[in-house]
C-alpha cells in the first residue's frame, strides 16, 4: 500500500485565506438552513393565515430556467408581499417580518416594514433593542441592521448600550465599517466623548495597523482637544513615531503623522527631520522614504532660507528614484510624476538630472 | 509575504490561475444570470434587482451584446417601480431608495428611453431628500452618506435637472467628509474608504467642483491601495477585492491619476480572480464568483478605454 501525501488544502490560487466578505456589504447572506426544520408549517398551510391571499414574486423579465429554491423563502416572502399590499399592521405582520428578515437582512422594504409596524402596534423598543441586538451579532456587515439600531436608539433617546456595543462588535472585526460609524454618531449626537481616546489606544495596542483606530483617532482629537495646542501635537507626534517603531510598515500611522502636521507643516516641527531621519537605518520603509520626499517638498515650497536649494532637491530627487527603481517600483509612475514635479519646479540647472527613466 | 519583518496583508496569484479574458463565459453568466428566476441566489438580491439589471447591462453593452437583453420588458418593469412620490424601488412591492432611482434612470439612458417614467416627479423626489446640511438621505427613513450625495447629482445630471438642488450646499457638505489623509468617508469624520472616494470625486465631478480636491495626496492615497499582487484595497491593511478596482480606478480617472497604478499588475490580478467553469469574477483568486462583480472588471482588463468606462457609468464623461 502507497503512503499517500496528505496536502495541506490550500484554496486554489490565494495563499491568505478569508472567508469573510472584506467588503462593507457584498453579495446578499445566504440562509444555509433552508428546509424547514421539523414541526415548521409553511404559511401557505396555516389556517390562522388562511384569510391573506399571498402574493408570488413578480420581478420582470422571463425565466428561461427555472431552479427551485427555497419552498420556506418563496413561501414568506409570498406572505410578506400580502401584507404589503394590505397594509395590514398587526402582530401576526411584525413576527412574519422577523422571519423573513431572517431569510434576507439586506431587504430593505421588509425592514420599512417592520419599523411602521413597531410604531403603529406601539411596541415595546427594549425589547426590539435585544431583537437587533442579536441580528447585528448575526450579521454585522449590512446597513440596513445598523440603520434600524440607530432608530430605535434615537426614538428610545437611549444610548446607554451603544459604546459596550460597538466595541463587542469590533473585537470580532476591528475594522467593521459600520460599527464605527454608528459609534460615531453616538459619540458625537450623544457627547459621549470621555474614554474614546483611551479606547482608540486599547485597540492600537491590539493592532497598531488598525486603519480604523487611526482615524477615530484623529476624530476624537480633532473635535475635543484640537491639534493646535502645541502639546497635543507633541504628545500625537511622538505617540505615533513609537508606533512606527514598533511596526514600521504602517501605512496608517505615516498617514497619521502627515496628516496632522499638515496643518502647520512638516518643516515647522523641530526636530522632526532628524528624528525620522534617525529612522531610517532599523525602520525604513517606502513611507519613511515618501514622508522624507513630502518634507524635502515643503522645504523647498516655504524655501524658509535655512535649507540649502540645490542639496535638498537632490536629496528629494534621490528618494524619488529609489522608490521608483527599487523600494516601491509598484507605484513608480507616482515617483516619477513627483520627480518631474519638483525639477521642474526648484532645478536651477545645477543639479544633476535624474537617472535615464527604464521603459 | 514579509517586508521589513513584518506581514503584508495580500494574497498570492497561483502560476495556473486564469491569465486571459474568458469573455464569452462573463457574457453566458450574465444572460443567464437574469434567466433564473427561482435562482436562490437571484431571490436572495430581488431587493437591488433595479441595480444589478444596471450592472448586468452595462457589461453586456461593453461586450457588444446588449441586444441579448429584452429591453421592452426592463422598461416595463422600471414603470411599474415608479411610486407616486416620484422615487423608484429596486423591485415591485418594495419601497423607493435613491440608490435604485439613480440605477433606473442609468438604464433609461443607455436605451435612451428617460422619458418612460415621470421624469419631474423623479426630480422632486431626490430634491426632496436634501437635508439642510446639504447631504442627502436615501429614503424617508434618512440614513445619510456620501453615496446618497453621488446617485441624487448623477441622477439629477442625467435628467438635466440639477438645479433642482442646492448645488452649494451639497458641495460643503461632501467636502465636510474630506479626511486628513486626503480621503473621504460617507459622514463626516468616517474613515476614508474607495467605494466612498469614488462616490464623493465623482459627486464633484459632476458638479464642477473637482478642484477642492488635492490631487496629488487623494492620488497618492488611492494607487496605494495596490498591493504586491496587482490587486487593490479599499482602505489601508485590508485584502485587495476586485471591485476594489473599480472604485479605485474610476475615481483615479476623475482626478486625472490613472497612470499611477501598475496596469500590468492589476490587469494579472483581476483576470486571475475568473471562474474558468462558470464565468463571472469572484473576490480574489480562488473564491466564488458574484454578479456584481463582473461589470467592474470588464474594463479594468484594458480592452476598453477608461472614458468609455466612465461613460456607462454617469451616462457622461466627467470633466478630467
Amino acid at each position: 500500500m502507497s503512503v499517500e501525501e496528505i496536502s495541506n488544502s490550500l484554496p486554489e490560487a490565494a495563499e491568505e485565506v478569508q472567508t469573510n466578505n472584506e467588503n462593507m456589504e457584498g453579495e446578499p447572506e445566504m440562509a444555509y438552513d433552508e428546509s424547514p426544520r421539523e414541526g415548521y408549517v409553511l404559511y401557505r398551510d396555516r389556517k390562522e393565515w388562511a384569510d391573506l391571499e399571498p402574493v408570488p414574486q413578480d420581478d420582470g423579465p422571463n425565466p428561461v430556467v427555472k431552479i427551485a429554491y427555497s419552498e420556506r423563502f418563496r413561501d414568506v416572502y409570498d406572505y410578506f408581499r400580502a401584507l404589503l399590499k394590505h397594509d395590514e399592521k398587526s402582530e401576526r405582520a411584525l413576527a412574519l417580518t422577523a422571519e423573513a428578515i431572517e431569510l434576507n437582512a439586506a431587504n430593505y422594504t421588509v425592514w420599512h416594514y417592520r419599523r411602521v409596524l413597531l410604531q403603529a402596534l406601539e411596541k415595546d423598543l427594549r425589547v426590539e433593542m435585544k431583537y437587533i441586538t442579536a441580528i447585528i451579532e448575526d450579521q454585522p456587515k449590512n446597513y440596513q441592521v445598523w440603520h434600524h439600531r440607530r432608530m430605535v436608539v434615537e426614538w428610545l433617546s437611549d444610548p446607554s448600550e451603544e459604546l459596550q456595543f460597538t466595541a463587542e462588535i469590533l473585537s470580532q472585526d476591528a475594522k467593521n465599517y459600520h460599527a464605527w460609524q454608528h459609534r460615531q454618531w453616538v459619540i458625537q449626537e450623544y457627547k459621549l466623548w470621555a474614554g474614546e481616546l483611551e479606547y482608540v489606544e486599547e485597540l492600537l495596542e491590539e493592532d497598531v495597523r488598525n486603519n480604523s483606530a487611526w482615524n477615530q483617532r484623529h476624530f476624537v482629537i480633532s473635535r475635543t482637544t484640537t491639534y493646535s495646542p502645541p502639546k497635543v501635537l507633541e504628545r500625537e507626534v511622538q505617540y505615533t513615531i513609537r508606533q512606527i517603531k514598533k511596526a514600521p510598515h504602517n501605512e496608517s500611522a505615516w498617514n497619521y503623522l502627515k496628516g496632522i502636521l499638515q496643518p502647520t507643516g512638516l518643516s515647522s516641527y523641530a526636530g522632526l527631520l532628524e528624528q525620522v531621519e534617525g529612522l531610517q537605518g532599523s525602520c525604513c520603509s517606502p513611507y519613511l522614504l515618501g514622508f522624507l520626499v513630502d518634507y524635502y517638498e515643503e522645504a523647498l515650497e516655504t524655501n524658509g532660507g535655512k535649507y540649502n536649494l540645490t542639496e535638498t532637491l537632490n536629496k528629494a530627487l534621490g528618494l524619488c528614484d529609489l522608490l521608483a527603481q527599487d523600494q516601491d517600483t509598484i507605484r513608480r509612475e507616482y515617483w516619477r510624476y513627483v520627480a518631474r514635479t519638483l525639477q521642474s519646479k526648484y532645478d536651477s540647472g545645477e543639479t544633476s538630472p535624474p537617472p535615464t527613466e527604464q521603459q | 509575504m514579509a517586508i521589513n519583518g513584518t506581514q503584508i496583508k495580500d494574497v498570492v496569484i497561483k502560476p495556473d490561475a486564469p491569465n486571459s479574458l474568458i469573455l464569452d463565459k462573463h457574457a453566458d453568466y450574465i444572460a443567464a444570470y437574469g434567466s433564473k428566476k427561482d435562482d436562490y441566489e437571484y431571490t436572495l438580491s430581488e431587493y437591488l434587482r433595479m441595480s444589478g439589471i444596471y450592472w448586468g447591462l452595462t457589461v453586456m453593452d461593453l461586450m457588444g451584446q446588449l441586444d441579448r437583453m429584452n429591453q421592452e420588458e426592463i422598461i416595463d418593469f422600471i414603470k411599474s417601480c415608479q411610486h407616486d412620490c416620484g422615487g423608484i424601488s429596486a423591485s415591485t412591492g418594495h419601497d423607493p431608495h435613491l440608490l435604485y432611482t439613480l440605477s433606473a434612470v442609468q438604464i433609461l439612458t443607455l436605451y435612451d428611453r428617460v422619458k418612460a417614467i415621470d421624469v419631474d416627479k423623479v426630480v422632486d423626489y431626490v430634491g426632496g431628500l436634501q437635508q439642510e446640511d446639504g447631504s442627502f438621505a436615501g429614503d424617508k427613513w434618512g440614513e445619510i452618506d456620501t453615496r446618497f450625495s453621488f446617485c441624487a447629482v448623477a441622477t439629477l445630471a442625467l435628467l438635466g435637472r440639477l438645479d433642482a438642488v442646492d448645488v452649494g450646499k451639497a458641495v460643503e457638505f461632501v467636502l465636510s467628509c474630506m479626511n486628513f489623509d486626503g480621503g473621504f468617508g460617507c459622514r463626516p469624520g468616517s474613515e476614508s474608504h474607495a467605494g466612498q472616494i469614488y462616490c464623493c470625486t465623482g459627486f464633484l465631478s459632476i458638479t464642477g467642483q473637482l478642484h477642492q480636491v488635492n490631487a496629488d495626496l487623494l492620488g497618492w492615497w488611492l494607487c496605494e491601495r495596490q498591493l504586491p499582487s496587482g490587486g487593490l484595497n479599499g482602505r489601508p491593511e485590508k485584502l485587495p477585492d476586485v471591485c476594489y478596482s473599480w472604485w479605485v480606478l474610476a475615481a483615479l480617472k476623475i482626478i486625472g491619476r490613472i497612470h499611477w497604478i501598475d496596469k500590468a499588475k492589476l490587469r494579472a490580478f483581476i483576470l486571475a480572480c475568473q471562474d474558468e467553469e462558470t464565468g463571472g469574477f469572484a473576490d480574489r483568486p480562488g473564491d466564488m464568483p458574484a454578479l456584481l462583480k463582473a461589470l467592474w472588471i470588464r474594463d479594468m482588463t484594458g480592452t476598453v478605454p477608461g472614458n468609455q468606462l466612465l461613460k456607462e457609468g454617469f451616462g457622461y464623461c466627467p470633466s478630467q
